[in-house]
Parts: structure tokens; C-alpha cells; sequence
């Protein structure tokens, strides 16, 4: 489907703005600021090298929403013998069929967030829409004014969650096309510790745009772990906004997998508010075909003696686009921060192309930060080396890229999570040996 | 590090060196800027018609380009119309010899030590000296010609060698490239013009002095470098100004034009005054400087020592359009004070089997704030690019910022491109490590200072080497040796 490139979607979206019987008093405020804003032009610094509105108003009519979906196994989604508390939602809307919780209440409250702010969860209170930027990212705004359905999770203090979360988000567009909106807060209370894991999927042949939102609170001494996987088919644009605040003597471990889709932009933005914090976040995109992926983070040092570290891969082939920006910000005062950040990009095809932007915003002067970035093709001589050992180029080629690749999984500490995504990697790259 | 922190307190004592006026008859055009003053400045410089056509088609399309804010510095809104565009040491006929020239100038310039005094040949640097808008005085002309290198201001070389001019102005930096670039094209009035000839290697450094002397006056000199097969000059480019309360805006524009196998060494030494210890006052550096490599073969080196300026914009890029064509990018830049600095390089390549690299020092002390800005773009026929960039910050004092933001666009896969940066401060374990073998703290900062920014300093000829040592001196006095 395509409509005029002329039309004002703006106009079009708040036009067809759903009712919803929760949070009205977010929504209201966000609904003035995404006005304010509009949608990004191809000339604001942020979506330079991602020409979203543009994308959006080729291939989305607002009046389509999201539309209740037939889909009845939503196994081929699932990550094999991984022993979670699953939540599903489905173009939008929670899925209860499919969703088990297994940790006890005592442990993790785990519910939709419209029963969260139904039930006027204290935590819903005081953090819902606090650290997201929606004065600045119209989409951010776009999703607090709009959400559908989201996840609420509130982990009780001193308590390490035995059994990881899977939050599971398809878009079923087998009939019509799709626009949903979801949002997740999670709230780790002091010294607790959770690992999630959020994968997003879809389905059928009609487009389907995903805007989806998420907050994490860290208190202190608590410790999270996040993996996001991005799965989606060739006809679907995800832009993801999150933001995660971190107390004192917090821990934070994410990565960020993006495999496929048409048009994906991830912004990941921590803020350390806290000392003694240590952040590690990491990303792997594969790219082919045309997938068009784009990985905004920053990093904000507001408090002293805390340590980030970064680092982001990316393999683009066929005639995918990968873009990568990563801000780091120490501000005054933040003294003894370290900070280090690397982006490395492998080019496999005549038609792929990278766009990359570290960069450094240091305000306190008794820090070390380092950035890193390269583009290039594999190293001549370690194919060679493979070759003069009898392997086929194909598989040398297939192996380099591998080991490239799966040094990103290093960190993950939950062993079927890593061998599942091992396995989606080495079946990406052809790897047959 | 407390000895040092005093140390850097102590700089802020430091007055600017070169801050003193003469008392040189001027004469200027009225302040503000319209058509009439373009009309006006042409008419003033005895150019050709097409000249003047050229000036008005760029301040046309000023007219219509707004004022770029995206640089990571902030100023109050320069008032366009209360500039004086034009500004001459008057002079009743175009001197002869050094002679007729203007004593009062030649005591100016001797206050700068700069020789305009053939007789000092030991010095052996030919100099074209611009004051305010307008070139005074040229020497070693005689000795260039000979070899046929041509190495004049501005209007003589628009005077004399038409053709050239006509054919490489704007060929690189286009009138409408950016606002300041548009601006300059449209009022400039004079600056440096060279032509080195085919296979001809420049025997001695060339080099341009520019001072800015009258007040409320803006500069824009305009300087012109090609370099015809086979040919290699140093060029050097030097520029001082008085102490006043209010800031003066200096918008110049630097083509650099290589043919095959030729090269061009560009060096600057900016010393322009960077405004008082509470930031009144000081230069608005807003400069476009571009080099095309248009032959197979040939290469643009930028060096620059950034110390002066209130606020410094500008990007010596190279664009690199023929194969095996080679740019480079040395640049130390410090900041002080109130000063802002936003500087880098593009490097763009076009032609296989190019090569670029960039080295950027950024040294921030007392309230100032440095950011590197740089763009390396692999465009789709640059097969086998290769760049290398290092950017490099130094933080002196908990109330200065430093900030990179380098862009990388890769459109070839066959490109290899790096890049590195690290902030951080002197550290205690170096320090330490001077202390240890009997280095007082003092000099132990100077030698890490100096050792930090040599890589870059070795980049400039002789001359210069010591000016930049002295001026990184100055600026930072007291922690640099």
C-alpha cells in the first residue's frame, strides 16, 4: 500500500488518536509535545542518516491501528527449552493464552502496565514517563500519548529472580497492517537482580510499524541484565526508545541483537546517576537485503567514579545500510569516570554502506574516555591463512565473520540464551563446519 | 598535580603579546554592507567587470543563506551591518620598493619580528604581509620569478595574471559553499595569490602575515595556492591582533588547488587575540579552507597551531579526487579562558587508492571549550581508501569541556578506515614517574605537554616550529616549558 508523500502525517496521526481509559494525564502532556515537535525532518542531526518520516509516510496510513490477530502458535518464536516467565503481546495487545508466569509474586510482580496503573501500583506512580525523553524524540512522545498495552515488572528488594523474563512482541500482519505501540517500566528495587530477555517478531505480508518505549530503574546495588533481540521480517520498522537510570553500585548488562526488518532505529539511552555504577552494553546488527538499521546511544556520567563500556559490531551485506552513533557524556563533576566505546563494521558487499559517529562530550577533566571506530573488509592474511589449510574460501569467510561476530556473546551469562543466539548467528553467516 | 593546578591558575595573569595598536591613516569604507559597498570595494581595487559581477552574484546568494548554528559554540548574534568591510593603510601610489613603503608598517612588522627587510635574506621566508583587508608588502619577489613562481596579493594577481585567477577562483571553495565562504566571496579584498609552474620545487618557505590593526573592521582576505604538475611549495600563514573590548569577526577563505604529482604544505600559525581572562573581546574565527587534489598523484598537507581566536570555526579539508592522491590533517589546537574552539577536517575521498590521516590535539584549560569536528566520507569509486584518524584531548582544570564528533561515511567496501580518541587528563602515574627521576613538577608538565603535541609540531618547518613552541608557551604558561 502507499499513499501521497505529500499528506501531512502528523495531522493524520493525531487525527486518528484511539481513546484509552488509563494514564490520561501522561498521554495528555505528551500529545502537546509530539504536536510541538512533528515528526523528524531528513535534516534534524539525530535522523540524519535515517530518513524515517519520509519511510512512514510512504508506507503507513494511520487509519489502519492495530488489528486483533488470529495467530494461534506462536511457538517458531519461541527460544527453545529456555525456562522463563513468558509474556506475549500481539500487535499490541497482551496475549494471555500464550503468557505463563512462573516466579512468585513475592519475588516479581509481573502484570500489563494498564493493570498497573489500574491498580494505582505505587511504583507506576513514581516512575512511569520520568526519564524518557519525550520533550526531544517525537516518537518517544508519540508512544507515551498512544500506547496500547505494555509490561509492568517490579522486582522486591534483595531478591535475585531465579528464572529470566521473556517478553515476546509479535506483529501479525497475515491480515492487515499493523501499528502498535507498547511500553515497558521496570523497576528493580535495592539489591535485587533479574535478567530479561525482549524479542520482537512478525509475521504475514502486510507492513506492520512497531513504536515501542521502555524505562528501567536500577536502585542501588541491584543488577540487570538485558538482551534484546530484533527478529523481524523485511516489511516491518521498529523504533525503540530506552532509557535506563541507574542508582549507586548498580550493575547493567545489555545487548542489543538486530537481525532483520526493513527500517529499525534502537535508541539505548543509560543515564548513571549514581557512583560506583559499572555499565556494559553491547550490539551485534546483521545486516542484508535492504535492512536498514540504525543504533543511537549515549551514555550520560552525571555522578563520579563509574565505568561504561561499549562496544558495537555490525556485518552489512546486499544493499543494508548500518548506522551507528554513540554519544558519551561525562558532565562536571563526574570525575574518575571511565569511559570507552568501539564500533568495528565489516563491509561485505559492493552496495552496503555504514555511517558512523562516535562521539565525546567531557565536561570534567580527571577522566579517561577512549573511542574506537574502523570499517573494512576481512584481513587478507588470516583468510589465506585458512585458505593455505585447505578450507573452501566460502567457509574461511564464514568463520572470520563468525569469530567477529560472537565476540559480542561473550558476556551473556544465561548459557541457553547464548547458545540459541550462537546458533542464530552461525545460521546467518552460512557457517557450516 | 596541586603545583600545576596553581600553575594554570597563574596563566590567566598573562596578557596577550601582541596586543598593541599603530596609529596607521586608514582608509576605510562606510560601516555596514550592501550592494554599493560591494560596488564600492571593487571599484577601490581597480578590478575587471567580471570580478565585480562575481561579488555581487556571491553577496546575492548571501542574502539569502542563513548563519550556520550548528557548530557546538555560542555568541551573541553578529550585526552584519555594523562591520567596515573595507579597510587600507592609506597610501597615496602603490609602492615600488620597500622604500616607499610606510615606515610606520615597517616598525609594525618589525614588532612582530617578521622581516620585510630584504637584507635579513638569512631568514630566507619570502612574506606577503596583509594589514587589515590589504596587502602591503611582498618580498622576495624578484628571486621567485626567476624560477616563474608567481607570489603576489590578491589585486596584483587579478591585475596581472587574469587568466589564472579567473580560471582556479572558486573552483574549490564554490561562492556559495557556506555562509562565511559566500560572504567572503562577495567583500574580500585582498590576500595572497600563488602559482608554482610545472615541475618547479619552491626553493624557500613562502608566507602570509595578516594582522587586523583598525577597529570595528572585519577581514576577509582571500588566499589562492596551485600547484601545477610536478610541483612542491611550503606555505606558511601567520596572524596577530590588537586587545579591544569588542569582537571582531575574520572570515577567510584558503583554496588550495594541486595538479598531478604536485604538493602543497599549508601551515598556520594562529595567534589572533583570544578576548581577556573574562572572555570581552577577541577574534571570531570563522575560516574555510579547502584543498582539491585534482591530479593523479599529488597531495595537501594541513598543519595548523590553533592558540589565538575567541571562538575558532574551521575545517581545512582535502578533497581527493585524483588516484593516489594523499591529504593530511596536523592540528593542535589550544584553548583558554572563555576561547571556543570548533575545529577539524573533512577528508573526502573520490579517486582509488587514496590515502588520508588525521592527527588532532586538543588542548582545554581554564573555562574554554574544544571539540574536534571532523567527516572522513569514502565515496563509492574510492577503491582501496585508506584513513587513519587520531583525535586526542587533553583536559586541564574541572571547569573546560572537550568534545569529538567525528563522522564516518563508508560507501566502499573495500575502504579501510580507523579511528581513535581518548580524553583524558596529565596523568599522576606520569608525573610520578618524572618526580621519581628528579623533574620538578613543572617541567614534568611542560614535558608532557610538549610531548604530547610534538607529533604535530614536527609537521612544521623550521620557522614555525619555535613561533608554535613559544605561542603554546604563552597560552598555556607556566605548565609548558
Amino acid at each position: 500500500m502507499s499513499t501521497p508523500v505529500t499528506r501531512d502525517l502528523v495531522t493524520e496521526i493525531i487525527e486518528n488518536q484511539p481513546v484509552f481509559d488509563v494514564a490520561h494525564s501522561s498521554r495528555t502532556l505528551a500529545w502537546e509535545q509530539f504536536k510541538k515537535l512533528g515528526l523528524p525532518s531528513a535534516k534534524h542531526e539525530e535522523y540524519r542518516f535515517t530518513p524515517i518520516t519520509r519511510h512512514l509516510e510512504k508506507n503507513f496510513s494511520w487509519t489502519s491501528g492495530n488489528p486483533e490477530s488470529t495467530l494461534s502458535s506462536i511457538s517458531e518464536f519461541l527460544i527453545p527449552q529456555l525456562d522463563a516467565n513468558v509474556i506475549v503481546l500481539v500487535n499490541g495487545r497482551f496475549n494471555a493464552l500464550h503468557s505463563k508466569i512462573v516466579s512468585l509474586e513475592s519475588e516479581v510482580t509481573i502484570t500489563t502496565l494498564s493493570e498497573a496503573f489500574r491498580k494505582e501500583h505505587p511504583a507506576v506512580k513514581e516512575y512511569f514517563n520520568k526519564n524518557l525523553n519525550t520533550e526531544t524524540d517525537a516518537f518517544a512522545a508519540l508512544n507515551t500519548a498512544g500506547w496500547h498495552e505494555g509490561v509492568f515488572i517490579h522486582v522486591q528488594e534483595n531478591t535475585a529472580v531465579s528464572k529470566p523474563i521473556f517478553i515476546l512482541q509479535v506483529n501479525d500482519g497475515s491480515q492487515s497492517p499493523v501499528i502498535s505501540q507498547t511500553r515497558i517500566l521496570g523497576v528493580l528495587e535495592k539489591g535485587s537482580n533479574i535478567s530479561i530477555i525482549e524479542k520482537s517478531d512478525s509475521t504475514g505480508n502486510q507492513t506492520a510499524f512497531h513504536n515501542f518505549a521502555e524505562e528501567w530503574i536500577i536502585k542501588e546495588n541491584a543488577h540487570l541484565e538485558y538482551c534484546k533481540i530484533q527478529n523481524d521480517t523485511g516489511k516491518v520498522c521498529q523504533v525503540s526508545n530506552s532509557v535506563i537510570h541507574q542508582a549507586s553500585n548498580s550493575k547493567l548488562n545489555t545487548f542489543t541483537l538486530t537481525l532483520d526488518g526493513q527500517l529499525i532505529r534502537n535508541n539505548l539511552h543509560i543515564l548513571i546517576d549514581g557512583e560506583n555504577c559499572e555499565s556494559h552494553f553491547y550490539g551485534l546488527y546483521l545486516l542484508a537485503g535492504s535492512t536498514h538499521a540504525d543504533n543511537h546511544t549515549v551514555v550520560d556520567h552525571r555522578k563520579p567514579n563509574s565505568f561504561s563500556n561499549e562496544m558495537y559490531k555490525g556485518i552489512m551485506d546486499g544493499n543494508s545500510k548500518g548506522v551507528f552513533n554513540g554519544k558519551i557524556y561525562v558532565r562536571p563533576h563526574a570525575q574518575k569516570t571511565n569511559a570507552f566505546q568501539s564500533n568495528r563494521n565489516i563491509i561485505v558487499s559492493d552496495t552496503a554502506t555504514v555511517n558512523t559517529k562516535p562521539q565525546l562530550e567531557i565536561w570534567a577533566d580527571d577522566v579517561k574516555c577512549s573511542h574506537g571506530c574502523t570499517s573494512g573488509q576481512l584481513d587478507e592474511e588470516a583468510l589465506f591463512y585458512l585458505r593455505s589449510r585447505g578450507i573452501s574460501e566460502t567457509n574461511a569467510k564464514a568463520m572470520l565473520l563468525y569469530a567477529f561476530a560472537a565476540e559480542v556473546l561473550e558476556p551473556i551469562q544465561n548459557e541457553t540464551l547464548k547458545a540459541y543466539l550462537d546458533n542464530l548467528i552461525a545460521e546467518r553467516l552460512h557457517k557450516n563446519f | 598535580m596541586s603545583k600545576s593546578n596553581q600553575v594554570l591558575e597563574e596563566i590567566t595573569s598573562k596578557e596577550y603579546e601582541h596586543g598593541w595598536t599603530v596609529n596607521l591613516e586608514t582608509e576605510e569604507a562606510p560601516k555596514g554592507l550592501n550592494e554599493d559597498i560591494v560596488r564600492f570595494i571593487s571599484s577601490k581595487k581597480n578590478e575587471p567587470e567580471w570580478l565585480l559581477e562575481w561579488r555581487l552574484k556571491a553577496f546575492r546568494q548571501w542574502q539569502k543563506m542563513v548563519e550556520p548554528k550548528w557548530p557546538n559554540v555560542t555568541y551573541p548574534a553578529i550585526n552584519y551591518q555594523d562591520i567596515i568591510y573595507y579597510s587600507a593603510p592609506k597610501q597615496k601610489v602603490k609602492p615600488n620598493s620597500l622604500d616607499e613603503v610606510d615606515p610606520e608598517l615597517i616598525k609594525t612588522f618589525e614588532k612582530l619580528g617578521i622581516s620585510l627587510t630584504e637584507q635579513k635574506r638569512l631568514t630566507g621566508v619570502a612574506v606577503d604581509a596583509v594589514i587589515d583587508s590589504v596587502s602591503v608588502a611582498t618580498t622576495f619577489k624578484e628571486k621567485l620569478s626567476e624560477l616563474g613562481i608567481i607570489f603576489c596579493s590578491f589585486s596584483e594577481a587579478v591585475k596581472e595574471h587574469p587568466e589564472l585567477v579567473k580560471k582556479y577562483l572558486g573552483s574549490v571553495v564554490p561562492m556559495n559553499d557556506n555562509y562565511f565562504a559566500a560572504l567572503n566571496s562577495a567583500v574580500f579584498s585582498d590576500g595572497s595569490f600563488c602559482y608554482i609552474p610545472k615541475g618547479v620545487r619552491c626553493p624557500m618557505e613562502l608566507s602570509t602575515y595578516f594582522r587586523i590593526n583598525a577597529a570595528n573592521t572585519g577581514q576577509f582576505e582571500r588566499t589562492l595556492i596551485v600547484a601545477d604538475e610536478g610541483s612542491y611549495v611550503s606555505y606558511l600563514e601567520g596572524c596577530t591582533a590588537p586587545m579591544r573590548d569588542e569582537n571582531q569577526l575574520h572570515a577567510a577563505v584558503v583554496e588550495l588547488y594541486t595538479m598531478k604529482g604536485a604538493e602543497i604544505k599549508y601551515s598556520t600559525v594562529q595567534n589572533w587575540y583570544p578576548g581577556d581572562k573574562n572572555g570581552k573581546g577577541g577574534i571570531y574565527n570563522f575560516v574555510t579552507k579547502r584543498g582539491l587534489c585534482a591530479g593523479d598523484h599529488s597531495k595537501i598537507s594541513w598543519t595548523q597551531v590553533e592558540t589565538g581566536s575567541a571562538i575558532t570555526w574551521k575545517y581545512p579539508s582535502c578533497v581527493l579526487k585524483g588516484d593516489y592522491s594523499v591529504g593530511e590533517f596536523y592540528s593542535v589546537a589550544v584553548t583558554n579562558n572563555y576561547q571556543q574552539a570548533d575545529t577539524g577536517t573533512k577528508m573526502i575521498h573520490i579517486g582509488k587508492n587514496t590515502r588520508s590521516r588525521i592527527v588532532s590535539k586538543g588542548i582545554s584549560a581554564g573555562k574554554s571549550q574544544n571539540s574536534y569536528r571532523g567527516q572522513v566520507h569514502i565515496m563509492k569509486r574510492a577503491a582501496n581508501a585508506r584513513n587513519h584518524s587520531q583525535c586526542d584531548s587533553l583536559l586541564m582544570g574541572d571547569q573546560c569541556g572537550a568534545h569529538t564528533f567525528p563522522y564516518i561515511d563508508v560507501e566502499n567496501n573495500s575502504a579501510r578506515i580507523e579511528h581513535e580518541a581518548t580524553t583524558s587528563k596529565i596523568g599522576e602515574d606520569q608525573i610520578f614517574y618524572c618526580l621519581q627521576r628528579g623533574i620538578d613538577e613543572e617541567a614534568a608538565v611542560a614535558l608532557i605537554v610538549n610531548g604530547y603535541a610534538k607529533e604535530v609540531l614536527n609537521q612544521l618547518p623550521m620557522e614555525f616550529a619555535v613561533e608554535a613552541q613559544k605561542l603554546l608557551a604563552l597560552t598555556l604558561e607556566g605548565s609548558v616549558g
